[in-house]
């Protein structure tokens, strides 16, 4: 079993690391940590924006935001990569790649996601925050940017970081659109060997495994270090000195 | 074949069928998922908390394996791969029983079961000492203090986010379309390619997964209302 498993990754390691590449589209496993760093990258200050229209008094950008937010967390993920499959290369008139297609719904979906943690890490810090940045003469923008983002962000960390690994799992439905990532080149050896499933897909499980303990493991160790760092146990440098956006860099 | 028209699906008989057989198969999936995850996640919970030493590492690996692999490489190893070892009786047995469906229920509900595990956990660990104390010195047993005094309130503390996963559950029964069982999504996409009509059919899949996750948060909400009505008012 397990040197059938050693024998298969000797044989289609490079398929199962970068496809068909040159010869064809990157795949395998490059493309899944590109898929996931990407939508990681894009998701990100979109969600940012997400939660302050979320937050913000006017409706006109709180109320679709709102609306968004419920109609993504209703429907699977699948229904809407089935609906951008169709819709995109519609809206755009020309033939979308499906990593294309693939990228624009996670972005979508996690940014929905993503935004109701960054919302919560603004409503936990409490409206003092903002009252005393104004109260210094920052308009709006420079009170986000300064006082409220840095410190919401920084506390939700582990959060951030959990929704990051759903994203680089959510990156295998792609293969019901054909992605080129490593689910696809995983299927595309168990259909050229065929006599061994169970341990293609068992080697798929453990890299997927190994990715996502990674990112899950930093995420715990960063959340016991803002806990003790809460309880005033660790030692940083004060408010005045480092600003906080610089505190977030050293801790990542 | 012009314009938008819902009509020419839920107006011919042979696609309504189609779709109610659909929302048939998603329920009974979604169904069996969640009971064999909360069993499981009871069990595992139980284990956890019970002396037996090596109880903790055990769960925790079985949580570990089901958070950090994804939901749809655990079905494809459960239908494409162990399907494949197991004798030929059971297997034979599967395959004329529905084994796309069978095998959806226990990838789906194993992973869950991880999920359900940790906020049972969490909602457990968050009653105090002092109940456990104070039901002992009532007299209660350990098995009894837990059935009526820690378990009630542990289940209550971790309602949030049992709802939220049994919401992520009942969407994640349409990834059962990947190893072929007949559920909603597998519906829409054999509508769709038999009439064509692309958008109408993708809006109804859509309104239709909407509508029965807003029913099920729904319930949820009157649950947590009916299990403690002061915080409720107060969130």
């Amino acid at each position: 079993m397990i040197q059938d498993m050693i024998a298969i990754v000797r044989d289609y390691w490079l398929l199962l690391l970068i496809g068909q590449y040159p010869n064809g589209p990157l795949g395998g496993l490059a493309n899944t940590l590109i898929l996931s760093a990407l939508s990681i990258a894009l998701a990100f200050p979109v969600s940012i924006l997400f939660a302050m229209a979320r937050l913000s008094k006017s409706p006109l950008l709180r109320w679709p935001v709102t609306a968004l937010v419920y109609f993504t967390r209703g429907v699977p993920l699948l229904m809407l990569i089935l609906w951008s499959y169709f819709l995109v290369p519609l809206l755009t008139g020309a033939d979308v790649p499906s990593f294309v297609t693939m990228l624009t719904t996670l972005v979508v979906y996690q940014s929905a996601f993503l935004s109701e943690v960054v919302r919560a890490g603004i409503v936990a810090l409490g409206p003092g925050q903002m009252d005393a940045a104004r109260a210094l003469g920052h308009g709006y923008i420079g009170a986000m940017r300064y006082i409220i983002l840095p410190q919401a962000l920084y506390n939700m960390i582990p959060s951030i970081l959990s929704t990051f690994v759903s994203m680089t799992k959510d990156t295998t439905l792609g293969y019901v659109i054909n992605v080129p990532d490593l689910t696809f080149a995983a299927s595309q050896v168990n259909n050229q060997l065929l006599t061994q499933p169970f341990q293609v897909f068992l080697i798929l499980a453990i890299v997927y495994f190994i990715i996502c303990w990674t990112l899950t493991y930093f995420a715990n160790r960063l959340e016991r270090r803002i806990t003790r760092r809460r309880a005033g146990l660790l030692n940083v440098p004060t408010a005045s000195l480092v600003t906080p956006s610089k505190i977030v860099s050293e801790q990542l | 074949m012009s314009g938008f028209d819902l009509s020419a699906i839920l107006g011919n008989p042979e696609y309504a069928a189609m779709l109610l057989h659909g929302i048939e198969m998603t329920f009974i999936i979604y169904a069996g998922s969640w009971l064999l995850a909360m069993t499981l996640a009871l069990m595992l919970l139980g284990l956890r908390l019970s002396p037996f030493r090596f109880g903790d590492p055990l769960v925790a690996a079985y949580v570990s394996y089901h958070r950090n692999v994804p939901t749809l490489v655990q079905l494809m190893l459960w239908y494409f791969g162990i399907f494949t070892l197991m004798p030929s009786g059971i297997a034979n047995w599967l395959a004329s029983h529905n084994a796309e469906s069978i095998f959806a229920v226990i990838g789906l509900g194993l992973c869950q079961a991880a999920y359900f595990s940790e906020d049972l956990r969490s909602g457990v660990r968050s009653v105090s000492d002092g109940q456990m104390q104070a039901a002992r010195a009532l007299g209660h047993g350990y098995v009894s203090a837990m059935r009526f005094v820690i378990m009630p309130q542990g289940v209550r503390n971790a309602l949030p986010p049992l709802i939220n996963h049994s919401v992520s559950l009942f969407k994640n029964s349409s990834l059962a379309i990947i190893i072929g069982a007949s559920e909603l999504t597998h519906a829409v996409k054999e509508i769709e390619n038999l009439s064509f009509r692309t958008f109408e059919i993708y809006l109804i899949g859509t309104v239709l997964y909407l509508f029965f996750s807003l029913v099920i948060m729904s319930i949820g909400a009157y649950l947590s209302m009916r299990a403690d009505p002061a915080r409720s008012a107060r969130a």
